[in-house]
């Protein structure tokens, strides 16, 4: 798409967006660091005999379906959502980038294994291959995080691979090998450096895409495992709450939507345009 | 013929790679010691009793046959027995796959029109305050997760509201009672789906609308919207048709998260409770139907732009 002509305003506007983005990206960064330390309350203790509480100056985001203060399940939470996301992405990633730079310099039948097996892992929907490996292994953090990884090792494997192929058979690639450079430099200190601006973005809209995932399972109640409690299961918990419009079960929710919709303005901020991709 | 050949690879690979993703289901869900002996019989049993089930069950054969009968199974339209309830897997998933393709089918039917419209309307007026709003919204809607539209949706229209169940029933009795069941499950897979549609629907009339006869139409003082409506969208069928396929194929993610929060009786929830209850048989063909739906509307948006492709249209 070469819509050159308008990208300079639009990308000023949406500077704002991506501004707005890194300080909420790194509130919640920090949050998830901080998270045990700031709760007012352990995330067991039961503080309140009233079970889904409404806001009040006691517990801002109400009690939930135990009685227990809201904000303290969910700053103890963050580590699980966004931690755990965070580690399962830079593994996908790192997987990705290495295999993709791989595929694009040895090409050959390298490249037609390692494209295939990408087609056939890219082809099971996600959600459906966390199932699939929660049936068999069962749902711990070690499993959930190398679920997530492979799950999403494909889709930075094609990115990284296209990029690297278009660097690939750049000029100046060729004065380097000219020069005589081994491929282990070349790759290192003449492809890789061109792809972090890229490569960054795609690590952002994975990490989108990987909170989604881990806490649509942990709603389903196939993810993190009580008494521990990642966001999506935190809702789970409190859904019966729903019927009586308690905040314990819409704060959680939002919590999600927030970090997701702010990480996805960010890239859409630094991209200048947005990128359109399905998964 | 060019074309033919490439649609013939295009069907052979989508082939291929549904081979290797049964190789993976039927890998990863037998990698683990611990068979459907233990499953059905429990722990203590007599190793009689174990080995006679085994037998009866085809375990003792070695793993590439089991394979092979598994899979052989699977195109017959047999695949296997379920260890929970001992009901052939067939007869469980038939009516819940009808019950999923219903709701996915009028979810297909709202979001696909909602998009080309939303769609459209962006690229003519490409630039506006409507354009650049639409563009943010759809951005953040692709990363809402469903569960907080669909408690939303419950919150407001059924519990305060009173106005849709909360519950969804595969039932289309009447008018009413489909709207009853279907509008909170149908909106909140619509969200996601639509926004990304209309914004791959934008993409696409906007590379056309960069053209060379576009220029040309637009100097000769064509007015936008005739430009896009006459001119691009023509030649921007094909990109459309691929986007609108490759969306639909995010809906079987969340598809599952919406017939559980609806408790709708549709082949995800089937897949879900297996998983809860490790009756593998049943999750096996789960997913291979679900990667197989997928495949398929791949392989449809792939076909829709090679057929689309006037340089391959040639003879």
């Amino acid at each position: 798409m070469s819509d050159s002509a308008i990208a300079a305003p639009r990308r000023r506007r949406l500077s704002v967006a991506g501004q707005a983005g890194i300080a909420l990206v790194l509130a919640w960064a920090a949050l998830a660091a901080l998270g045990p330390y700031l709760a007012p309350y352990r995330a067991g203790d039961v503080v309140n005999v009233g079970v889904f509480a409404p806001m009040s100056a006691a517990h801002p985001f109400g009690t939930d379906y135990l009685g227990r203060d809201m904000l303290s399940r969910l700053l103890y939470g963050a580590r699980y959502t966004v931690g755990v996301a965070m580690v399962a992405t830079v593994l996908a990633c790192m997987g990705g980038i290495a295999l993709g730079i791989l595929s694009a310099v040895r090409k050959g039948w390298t490249d037609s294994v390692l494209g295939r097996a990408a087609d056939a892992l890219i082809s099971i929907p996600h959600l459906m291959f966390a199932l699939v490996v929660v049936a068999a292994f069962g749902t711990s953090l070690p499993v959930l995080i190398l679920m997530a990884a492979i799950s999403y090792v494909p889709g930075s494997y094609r990115f990284s691979r296209a990029l690297a192929l278009d660097i690939n058979a750049m000029d100046f690639i060729e004065v380097a090998r000219a020069r005589g450079e081994r491929t282990a430099y070349v790759v290192w200190a003449e492809i890789l450096p061109n792809m972090i601006v890229p490569l960054l973005t795609d690590f952002g809209l994975r990490f989108v895409f990987v909170v989604l995932l881990l806490s649509g399972l942990s709603f389903l109640g196939l993810g993190i495992q009580p008494p521990n409690a990642d966001w999506g299961a935190l809702v789970r918990e409190n859904i019966t709450g729903i019927y009586e419009a308690a905040p314990a079960v819409l704060v959680p929710a939002v919590a999600i939507a927030v970090l997701t919709i702010s990480v996805t303005l960010l890239i859409d901020g630094f991209s200048g345009r947005s990128r359109t991709m399905v998964r | 013929m060019l074309m033919l050949g490439m649609i013939a690879r295009r069907v052979l690979g989508g082939l291929l790679t549904l081979l290797i993703v049964s190789v993976i289901v039927f890998v990863g869900t037998n990698i683990l010691p611990g068979d459907a002996t233990e499953a059905i019989l429990g722990q203590s049993v007599s190793p009689e009793a174990v080995a006679g089930l085994r037998k009866a069950l085809g375990l003792d054969l070695p793993a590439h046959e089991r394979y092979l009968r598994w899979l052989a199974g699977l195109l017959s339209g047999d695949p296997g027995v379920s260890l929970i309830n001992r009901l052939p897997v067939a007869q469980l998933i038939g009516p819940r796959l009808a019950n999923s393709l219903l709701l996915t089918a009028l979810t297909a039917a709202v979001a696909v029109p909602l998009a080309l419209l939303i769609g459209i309307t962006t690229a003519i007026w490409r630039g506006s305050l409507y354009d650049r709003v639409a563009n943010v919204t759809a951005v953040s809607l692709v990363a809402v997760p469903e569960f907080l539209l669909a408690t939303v949706g419950v919150m407001l229209f059924a519990v305060q509201l009173h106005w849709v169940s909360a519950l969804a029933k595969p039932s289309i009795g009447s008018f009413t009672e489909a709207l009853q069941n279907f509008t909170l499950p149908v909106l909140t897979l619509c969200f996601a789906v639509t926004a990304q549609m209309a914004r791959m629907t934008r993409a696409a009339l906007l590379g056309v609308l960069d053209s060379s006869y576009i220029e040309m139409a637009r100097l000769k003082g064509v007015r936008p919207a005739r430009l896009v409506l006459r001119h691009a969208l023509r030649n921007a069928a094909g990109p459309i048709v691929n986007a609108v396929a490759l969306n639909l194929s995010s809906l079987l993610g969340g598809v599952i998260i919406v017939e559980v929060i609806f408790s709708y009786p549709g082949l995800a929830k089937l897949a879900v409770d297996a998983v809860e209850t490790r009756d593998m048989p049943l999750v096996q063909a789960c997913a291979m139907i679900f990667c197989a739906t997928f495949m398929l509307l791949v392989l449809v948006a792939d076909i829709c732009s090679i057929l689309s492709n006037p340089r391959l249209r040639a003879r």
